[in-house]
């Protein structure tokens, strides 16, 4: 895990991303949200980074920005060494091949006219045409092995199978180009408890054995911390810290990442009771400094 | 180069493989639909009479002793009479009423289905493309339908009789091409909730582009309303084409329609009541069952929504 | 005796597809001022089997069993009988607080009239009475913010004026549905500590729905755990936390990663206890 004496695959410099909202019509007064602030950050081949923040911090528009689905208002994001923001639509081709998504539900992030081969198999169609009927079943029908569904399951369409079934499809679809980094936004987030440790197992293993980098975008800084090896924390558009999971979770700097990881309810009742003895006095601490 | 094909012979045999292995067919979306629907009598009620409506009508011009404009000078405007074959009475023209039935729903099922058919490819892909882009060109492209609705389309029929003369089907090519409007601003409000739903988002991360997601992604997830509303069209134009035709601007004699039909019987129903009576029954059965038909489909489609 | 008492509690659902036994048996008491939690997965039942005693269930559920409230069977009371119930003794926390909050009415207006209609207050009084709740539900600026419309707050500052406005005719029993599960974890521990603390004032008996093990840990004395519509383990939290007995609770504490202890590999539940009970 020497990180320093690699190239990055993915350098996040300065990257902000505003939107306009208005009233989208011809007309209409706009305003400007600044969702992302100067966000910087570096990932090596096979590591994952954790992305950790609270609903409205800008975690996913910051992963949409990566991929180019929102454009960035400043700074850049270089892949592989080429700047994403410039590239032409066969480089951004590339690009989507070798970056692919998981989404945070499961059913949602599947159509629901098609089956799981198809959905599959999708992306083998946008990125290697040439391939012939044949070849993409089999590749489908190993890949689905792969994250843990029965070949025969093929013709099945999502609603037929559970939420966390539904996740391993979304999972194979994203594995199927052989991309080199996977982004993960809420992945196991609508999971239940059972289903979810399932999944992160999943993801671990396939890590593992494919070498590809995460980056892991979650509210759950139990969880990021379970599964990355750096976390990064981002507070209303900005990185508050980024460091070594151990070191962000165990001996946090700032103040907000320290309020984050006092919030989490730990299940043991010994511990959580003097958990909220701390909490209530962090509270009283602030309540009288403000 | 059987050396280099190798791995083809071996795939394939993979891949027959993987046909014959136990991979159930699922139930798609449209199955559970149809079972739904074959679970709700009046629907299915109502599919089996429009299908006999259907079939009598082209079929039943075959085996009618009369034809539609053939005149019998012996009997005008008389009863139902079945020593000579005129089961539904003759018009006033000794016209055989039941031939000319027949071929007014003839018409009317043409009309409607080739209008439909127009409506609902112009709205689904205007909409569906107006809603996926958005921001300027939805803001475009909708303003445009606005524009349209406003104009009377009477005045569009006017013009297109100019235009094409008076054929029925090209006239009614030009109903479906107006009619599309509501198709377009149904599908348009279905597409911007459909493109912000994970699935979409997908596809696009994966590089797929505009035009594949939305005939793969968005059209599809679609057919619920669209499939609705069109059982609704149908009554609508059918209901228009009696309109045009009353006025005289749709089919023209000896051809007739279901509203040519009622609109020629209204005026002498006390005297002469076979005259109305055989097209208003049908036309009141075709709309009520299509009517079922739709709801029944809403249903079906949207199990939530009860 | 006890305040609720809940025995053998069955929901069936009839669907298209025939029925659906969301609760198959469900028994458990709560004294007054005590804590319950009732933890299981989606699909557990637990949601429908507490709102099955308020008469919440969508119209093709049917509960049978029985539900003892302060002595009195309140299981499938006819909706009239209910209505007083529900507002006055028993108060109920929705997962979205913006179910129970009407969007066109301001918050005043929404409070003052449950205190106007059950308590008779005067419309000044009602409104002072009002303040006073949201300014124990830690709201800043109360005096103020009580003429607010719900969409001008937080997802936290909506989920307080839900627990204001339920406890606002003091019940003796306040059921909470998941009523963090939509919240930031910061705003989650503050809503959950101020649960706590309005449960000592108010002693209020709770029953707290939930999903997460972990915000049951530090809050309720009594925990319920259920798996497809029964009953896995019903002991003291401390108990269960120590000591988990039934291997689904094993499964479940075991399967969620902790801040506080590294593991290399999360253990997954496994659901052999569903095979050996079908033999029993």
């Amino acid at each position: 895990m020497s990180a320093g004496e690699r190239e990055p695959i993915l350098r996040v410099r300065d990257l902000s991303v505003e939107f306009t909202i208005g009233s989208g019509g011809l007309f209409g007064g706009k305003k400007i949200l600044r969702a992302v602030k100067g966000v910087s950050f570096d990932l090596y081949q096979g590591e994952t980074l954790g992305i950790v923040g609270e609903s409205g911090c800008g975690k996913s528009t910051l992963s949409r920005a990566i991929i180019r689905l929102l454009p960035a208002t400043a700074g850049e994001a270089v892949w592989l060494g080429r700047d994403i923001q410039k590239m032409n639509s066969n480089e951004l081709l590339d690009l989507r091949k070798d970056i692919q998504m998981i989404f945070q539900d499961p059913l949602a992030s599947l159509n629901p006219r098609m089956t799981a081969g198809d959905i599959i198999a999708e992306p083998l169609k946008i990125h290697m045409p040439n391939i012939g009927k044949a070849e993409r079943a089999v590749r489908v029908a190993e890949m689905m092995q792969k994250v843990g569904l029965l070949p025969s399951m093929i013709n099945k369409y999502p609603h037929e199978f559970s939420g966390g079934q539904c996740q391993r499809i979304g999972i194979a679809r994203a594995l199927i180009t052989n991309p080199k980094l996977i982004i993960c936004d809420e992945a196991v987030s609508a999971l239940d408890v059972s289903i979810r440790a399932q999944v992160v197992n999943l993801l671990m293993d396939l890590q593992k054995e494919l070498g590809i980098s995460l980056l892991f975008i979650s509210h759950d800084i139990a969880v990021v911390r379970h599964i990355a090896q750096r976390i990064m924390v981002l507070y209303f558009g900005e990185v508050v810290e980024i460091g070594e999971a151990e070191q962000v979770t165990m001996d946090p700097h700032h103040d907000y990442t320290k309020r984050l990881i006092a919030s989490v309810p730990v299940p043991d009742p010994k511990v959580e009771m003097e958990r909220r003895e701390e909490r209530r006095r962090l509270r009283r601490a602030a309540a009288k400094a403000a | 180069m059987p050396g280099l094909t190798g791995k083809d012979t071996v795939l394939t045999d993979y891949a027959n493989k993987l046909a014959v292995l136990d991979a159930p067919k699922g139930r798609s979306l449209t199955q559970d639909a149809l079972r739904r629907l074959s679970k709700n009598k009046a629907a299915v009620v109502s599919i089996g009479i429009v299908v006999l409506i259907i079939l009598v009508a082209f079929i039943g011009p075959f085996f009618v002793p009369w034809g539609y404009s053939e005149v019998d000078w012996t009997s005008i405007r008389k009863p139902p009479d079945f020593d000579k074959g005129h089961y539904f009475g003759t018009d006033q023209n000794g016209r055989d009423m039941l031939a000319r039935v027949l071929q007014g729903t003839q018409m009317s099922l043409i009309v409607a289905a080739v209008a439909t058919v127009v409506s609902v490819t112009i709205g689904v892909i205007y909409g569906a493309v107006s809603g996926y882009f958005g921001g300027r060109v939805d803001a475009l492209m909708m303003r445009f339908v606005d524009v349209m609705y406003a104009l009377p389309y009477i005045l569009f029929v006017i013009i297109l009789v100019v235009m094409f003369g008076r054929n029925p089907v090209l006239l009614f090519v030009g109903i479906g091409a107006i009619e599309w409007l509501t198709m377009a601003r149904i599908v348009r409000g279905q597409t911007l909730s459909i493109k912000e739903k994970e699935f979409i988002e997908a596809a696009r991360a994966s590089g797929a582009k505009p035009f594949a997601i939305i005939m793969r992604h968005i059209v599809p997830n679609l057919s619920g309303p669209v499939v609705i509303y069109a059982t609704l069209t149908i009554p609508e134009i059918i209901i228009a084409e009696s309109f045009l035709s009353y006025l005289g601007l749709g089919v023209q004699e000896p051809q007739t329609s279901l509203g040519t039909l009622i609109s020629a019987g209204a005026p002498v129903a006390e005297v002469l009541p076979w005259m109305l009576l055989g097209p208003a029954v049908v036309l009141v059965t075709l709309l009520l069952c299509l009517t079922y038909i739709g709801d029944g489909l809403r249903d079906a489609l949207d199990p939530k929504d009860r | 005796m006890a305040l609720l008492e809940v025995k053998n509690l069955k929901i069936d659902f009839l669907t298209h597809d025939g029925t659906v036994h969301a609760v198959k048996d469900l028994s458990y008491t709560l004294e007054k001022g005590k804590t319950l939690a009732i933890v299981g997965e989606s699909g557990s039942g637990k949601t429908q089997g507490a709102f099955a005693l308020m008469g919440l269930l969508p119209k093709n559920g049917r509960a049978s069993g029985s539900v003892m409230f302060d002595g009195k069977e309140i299981l499938n009371l006819p909706t009239k009988e209910l209505r007083s119930y529900r507002a006055e003794r028993i108060g109920i926390i929705f997962q979205d607080p913006m179910t129970s909050l009407n969007p066109y009415l301001r918050i005043s207006r929404q409070m003052t009239e449950v205190l106007e209609l059950h308590r008779g207050m005067s419309h000044a009084a009602a409104l002072a009475e009002s303040v006073r709740m949201l300014e124990a539900v830690r709201i800043p600026d109360a005096k103020n913010r009580v003429h607010m419309y719900p969409h001008e707050f937080s997802g936290g500052m909506r989920q307080r004026v839900m627990i204001a406005m339920a406890l606002l005719c003091s019940p003796e029993l306040l059921i909470a549905d998941e009523p963090t599960t939509a919240l930031d974890v910061t705003v989650q521990a503050e809503i959950i500590d101020l649960l706590v603390d309005l449960q000592e004032d108010f002693n209020t008996a709770i029953i707290l729905i939930t999903h997460d093990l972990g915000i049951v840990a530090g809050t309720c004395e009594d925990t319920l755990v259920m798996f497809d519509g029964r009953v896995m383990e019903y002991r003291k939290t401390a108990d269960i936390f120590d000591n988990p007995e039934h291997p689904y609770t094993q499964g479940l504490l075991a399967a969620v990663p902790r801040l506080d202890r590294k593991v290399e590999r999360l253990s997954t539940v496994s659901y052999d206890f569903m095979a050996a009970k079908g033999e029993a």
